[in-house]
């Protein structure tokens, strides 16, 4: 019999739909026109993209004149912050962020550290959340961008995004003119409902690999109204935000997964949430000595981050790959050093227990059935990790003498 | 990534587990990452008779004391104190650039049971 394959990593990627690359193909051969032309070839191209504007617009309640396509979710973040940084650095040099960020978030801000600004990283507590209280000390008159992300991609924790907005609202209307609001969405799309009005932001990143669609095409949203220095010098493509030819098929892909997502929100939503919760409830029941990452209710349906005592997480990790599951760990030891995630260091973490955190991520291909597999094979993979390990051998002697 | 050999091992550790009325007990961490080897070693007439291990580690420091324990296994004291972290190495295929250090947390427990200095 061929080894089941389960596929629990959609925090990482997810698979592209079939619809989506349908849509796609025509654009690599018989419609391969450069939106720029002017002729029926080009104006076809044209015509494609703006159709996928449209798409995105919709799903995030804004509109297609606030869409800029860009290569990705780490183009996106490097676009807002860098975009909004250089565009109104001469009202203050102040950017608030949070310490669970993503790379993409955090190295960008570092590099505009190295240029003499200022950055404040907001603690997040266990439940892996920041406080409005921190980010309301953390404010002042030089602050220009506040960049929190929607979810977390390790904890899947959400973060107050609408109250953050309401904030920031308020300070601007107290005077704060030139505050502007990022928030990093590309883990929520698809997964929780993400409206750019109600939310109260003035920009989002996304990119369509988390919901099943292309790699290599993302969006920034930038609301009507709020200015950016582009990144890229070339021609006047994206309303002269983006320079450089678009990619129709991508485009079009990212177009269509936007309509599915928005389509099927609630019900993939819910078939996630079950999935997810029924693997943590059985785990919790069948495996001692586990603990969840992060915030049980103010988080993403799709994911579940556990900590296994007394284990190394890399172990857990390729030991399920071997049965054929994929999930991801918040601790590979890449470099000699095994160092959990800055995600899992910041939630309160040390060393030995960060070791042994998996992030089991769902997508709407999943079944109850791939959730059964791996309460069949998980308890034996711990099982046999724990009897490797000096501290669980020697707590299960301590017990047994007790 | 890893080796099918470091893949087995990981699957299948060999002797795993403190040994009764062990003659000779090696421990050693990796300063580094912060992994940690215990070895157990019942010796015989100058030969190693049976070997176990603990481990609290990774994927490669799991099959670097597992092929340690098979290794050792019958070996004269004075060969098994000539052991180097390239035996391991080799008797795993590869181990990654990064993961090196795994053979060297073996062979440290190893001399540390055998009280040889470092």
């Amino acid at each position: 019999m061929a080894m089941r394959k389960i596929y629990l990593d959609n925090s990482a990627t997810t698979r592209v739909d079939d619809e989506v690359v349908g849509e796609m193909l025509p654009f690599f051969t018989e419609q391969f026109g450069n939106a720029s032309s002017t002729h029926q070839w080009g104006q076809q191209a044209k015509q494609a993209i703006e159709e996928a504007r449209n798409q995105v617009a919709r799903l995030l309640n804004g509109t297609p004149n606030e869409i800029t396509f860009v290569s990705g979710g780490t183009e996106a973040d490097n676009l807002a912050i860098v975009g909004i940084a250089e565009a109104h650095g001469d009202k203050g040099r102040h950017i608030i962020t949070s310490r669970i960020e993503h790379p993409a978030v955090l190295a960008t801000c570092a590099h505009l550290e190295k240029e003499g600004w200022k950055v404040t990283y907001l603690p997040v507590y266990g439940e892996g959340i920041v406080r409005l209280d921190d980010l309301r000390k953390a404010m002042t008159d030089e602050t220009v961008l506040i960049t929190i992300m929607h979810s977390n991609n390790e904890l899947g924790t959400l973060q107050p995004i609408r109250e953050i907005g309401e904030l920031v609202r308020e300070q601007r209307e107290a005077g704060r003119r030139h505050l502007y609001f990022h928030t990093d969405a590309v883990q929520s799309i698809g997964k929780v409902d993400v409206d750019v009005r109600e939310l109260g932001v003035d920009l989002l990143s996304l990119t369509a690999h988390k919901f099943h669609g292309p790699k290599g095409i993302g969006v920034l949203y930038v609301r009507r109204g709020v200015r950016i220095s582009p990144q890229t010098y070339g021609g006047h493509h994206e309303r002269d935000r983006r320079a450089g030819t678009e990619s129709v098929p991508l485009i079009a892909g990212i177009g269509k997964a936007a309509e599915l997502a928005r389509l099927h929100l609630a019900e993939r939503s819910g078939h996630l949430r079950n999935l997810r919760d029924y693997l943590e409830q059985e785990l919790f029941r069948i495996i001692p000595d586990i603990t969840r990452n992060g915030d049980a209710e103010r988080r993403l349906p799709s994911i579940a981050n556990l900590n296994f005592d007394h284990v190394e997480g890399e172990g857990l990790q390729i030991s399920l790959d071997l049965k054929g599951v994929a999930v991801s760990t918040g601790s590979a030891c890449s470099s000699g050093s095994t160092e959990p995630s800055h995600v899992l260091v910041a939630i309160g973490l040390s060393q030995d227990t960060g070791h042994g955190s998996l992030r089991f991520s769902f997508g709407k291909d999943n079944t109850r059935e791939d959730v059964d597999y791996v309460l069949e094979t998980l308890p034996a993979i711990v099982g046999k990790l724990r009897s490797l390990s000096p501290r669980a051998v020697k707590k299960s002697k301590l017990e047994a003498g007790a | 990534m890893y080796s099918a050999k470091v893949l087995e091992h990981l699957e299948n550790p060999r002797n795993v587990g403190e040994i009764e009325n062990a003659s000779a007990i090696g421990k050693s961490t990796n300063p580094v990452c912060g992994d940690m080897l215990q070895l157990y070693l019942r010796l015989r007439d100058g030969r190693i008779e049976s070997a176990g291990f603990l481990v609290q580690g990774c994927p490669p420091s799991i099959a670097a004391g597992s092929v340690l324990t098979e290794l050792v296994t019958g070996m004269s004291v004075e060969d098994a104190g000539r052991m180097a972290p390239r035996d391991i190495t080799t008797a795993l295929e590869s181990l990654p650039r990064n993961k090196e250090h795994c053979s060297v947390l073996a062979i440290d427990a190893l001399r540390d049971a055998l009280k040889l200095t470092p």
